[in-house]
């Protein structure tokens, strides 16, 4: 039997703007069911390659590549085709603040699928339970808390049942409790659909919460330096950068715990 | 091929138990049943546990995940057991995890009948509301321009140098194309007339006083308006949203000395210029009309010096005072106080322009009354 090729696979990528260079020769594969973390400094381009797999931005050289399929050199047809199976929650949730949450998650629905309107209205109160936003359809963006947003960006990220959940800097301005709260739910909803789950992210208590698998994205050396599960990396890298990363704050994490 | 449509059956032989099962693929576009027909029979037959069971459910989405969380919703409503532990695992942590939280209620007060807003009381209170809040605005404005004159104000130079250059030489282009024009039209609307009484020379006049009077000011406005109270609105609108001017509040700076102040006085500033401008070149455009019906530009503009009179200026400019006023009050009050999303923002550029011509034709109409009743 064939092994079905990883969902996503990075190949030699570099990223430039002009004759700058961000990051090069990265080569790095997510498999099925991964929590897969970017790591890195601020500035690094942790942001930028998460905008590069998300097709905002070309990359200078090398692929990307979801289930064997090329995005880089795909049409613009096929790009549409294969975002339709990504869900994505921005950085400050993304949401149109023109539009209730219900009308946030419905817009997806409306836009790809056939369900008659009252199925999308009961997927739209199903989607929203999930995210704990039940009887929260009318509300506007502007109306509920940041933590709110930030679940009804989730709730709209998974309106399609994707295979593939992005999210930039999800617990960014959360505290501790709802950033927790938040881990969980995405791990729990990552096992139910079954999807592979790509973050962007630099709060260690929820790397190490619920990472199974990470790259390290360098400054100085503007490439990759460690790739791997964030707590093997913790205890046996050979990079100082990463252990410095990764233990600094995990004496944070074990004081939080205790 | 087995039957793949969506289906369910219930089996009620067990005494207060009833037996839901699922079965068929539960997926987009097969034409799910709908939850009301087992709503329907399960009020009828008011089980005290319902058991759901999957059977040879191959494919399935979010519509299956959908009805089975309006079945655990009826169920907790209606006191019943829901027994889902022959569900798949995933099915079974999904609805947990949706009926981990309960249904928000929403508060009922935001509901009323659309009739009840032509309601006169209703439409009196709101009216007086907003003119209320004008005069607030307009109260603290006057506060703010008094510390000015005083030199306490944090308003700063800059600002207002900027302000000037955005309201002023940024728009010479769109005045200058827009007086010409309106000259011309004056000039082309008298001159039918007066042709036919042999006194086409008068159009000279008709030109310069409508002009001088009426048109520069009030068109140079409706630009002006559009263009500069909008950016206003939508500049505040921003910083509102972006929590910018709750940023100024809490430096302890008036935001209204820190960012309407310096708009508003240079449009003050501004407008008079422009104003003059567009007079100079609406009686431009006149003369061309004239030059295309046989009167040559000396007696054009003989004519024209004849005609212009120091209180034509004198009420132009004051016009284009009043004007400069009302359109800043419009964009940065609409802009302040705009509400925190995009559509807020586009909502208060509306306002500020709708409601600043508004108030140039009231201005326009009281100054020319005004100036008709002093015999100026």
């Amino acid at each position: 039997m064939i092994e079905s090729p990883p969902p996503i696979e990075v190949r030699n990528l570099t990223m430039a703007y002009g004759d700058f260079v961000i990051q090069r020769d990265l080569n790095f594969v997510i498999n099925q069911g991964d929590i897969f973390v970017i790591m890195g400094g601020s500035g690094c381009g942790k942001s930028t390659l998460l905008k590069q797999m998300l097709g905002l931005i070309t990359p200078a050289e090398g692929d990307i590549i979801y289930s064997g399929q090329s995005f880089v050199h795909a049409d613009s047809n096929e790009q549409e085709n294969m975002r339709k199976r990504w869900g994505i929650t921005y950085q400050s949730g993304g949401l149109f603040s023109a539009m209730t949450l219900a009308e946030n998650i419905s817009l997806p629905l409306q836009l790809y699928t056939r369900f008659t309107p009252k199925e999308r209205t009961e997927i739209i109160a199903y989607k929203l339970a999930l995210v704990g936003l039940a009887g929260y359809e009318d509300y506007y963006p502007s109306e509920v808390s940041g933590g709110m947003q930030k679940r009804a960006a989730l709730a709209r990220a998974i309106a399609m049942d994707p295979d593939i959940l992005f999210f930039d800097e999800p617990s960014a301005g959360l505290d501790p409790i709802s950033s927790r709260l938040l881990d969980e739910l995405i791990v729990q909803l990552k096992e139910s659909i079954g999807a592979t789950v790509v973050m962007v992210t630099h709060e260690l208590p929820s790397i190490f919460a619920i990472a199974t698998n990470s790259v390290y994205l360098d400054a100085s050396t503007r490439t990759m330096i460690a790739y791997g599960d964030p707590r093997d990396l913790r205890d046996h890298t050979d990079q100082p950068v990463v252990r410095q990363f990764l233990t600094r704050s995990s004496a944070a994490t074990t004081e939080e715990t205790a | 091929m087995s039957n793949t449509a969506p289906v369910f059956q219930l089996d009620n032989s067990q005494s207060g138990t009833l037996v839901l099962t699922l079965s068929g693929n539960w997926e987009q576009g097969a034409g799910a049943p709908d939850f009301n027909e087992l709503h329907t029979n399960l009020n009828a037959l008011s089980p005290t546990v319902l058991t759901v069971k999957f059977d040879n459910i191959e494919h399935w989405d979010s519509i299956l995940m959908a009805f089975l969380l309006q079945c655990s919703n009826h169920c907790q409503d209606n006191d019943i057991d829901l027994d889902t532990s022959s569900l798949p695992e995933g099915a079974q942590r999904l609805l947990s995890v949706a009926t981990a939280v309960r249904p928000h209620q929403q508060p009922e007060s935001s509901s009323y009948h659309w009739l009840s807003s032509l309601d006169p009381i209703r439409m009196l209170s709101a009216t007086l509301g907003s003119v209320r809040e004008s005069l607030a605005f307009i109260g603290e404005v006057a506060i703010a321009l008094t510390k000015l004159a005083v030199g306490k104000a944090n308003t700063r130079y800059v600002d207002f140098r900027a302000f000037c250059y955005q309201s002023g030489p940024d728009a010479f282009a769109i005045i200058s194309l827009i007086s010409i024009l309106v000259g011309m039209i004056l000039g082309y609307l008298g001159a039918v007339q007066l042709e036919q009484f042999g006194a086409g020379i008068y159009v000279a006049d008709l030109v310069v006083i409508g002009t001088l009077r009426e048109m520069g000011a009030l068109m140079t406005a409706v630009v002006m308006a559009g263009r500069t109270g909008a950016a206003y609105a939508a500049q505040l609108g921003t910083m509102q949203t972006n929590e910018e001017i709750d940023a100024i509040v809490t430096l302890g700076v008036s935001p209204i000395e820190f960012l309407v102040v310096p708009r508003m006085l240079a449009l003050v500033v501004m407008m008079p210029l422009l104003t003059i401008y567009a007079d100079v070149l609406g009686i431009l455009g006149g003369a061309l009309v004239a030059g295309g019906l046989g009167i040559t530009p000396l007696q054009y503009f003989n004519q024209a010096s004849a005609a212009v009179e120091i209180n034509h200026i004198v009420v132009g400019l004051i016009k284009s005072v009043a004007f400069a006023v009302l359109i800043a009050v419009a964009g940065c009050r609409s802009g302040i106080n705009s509400g925190r999303s995009s559509a807020a923002v586009g909502q208060a550029a509306t306002e500020a322009v709708v409601t600043a011509i508004i108030y140039l034709i009231i201005a326009d109409a009281a100054i020319n009354i005004l100036c008709q009743q002093l015999d100026y």
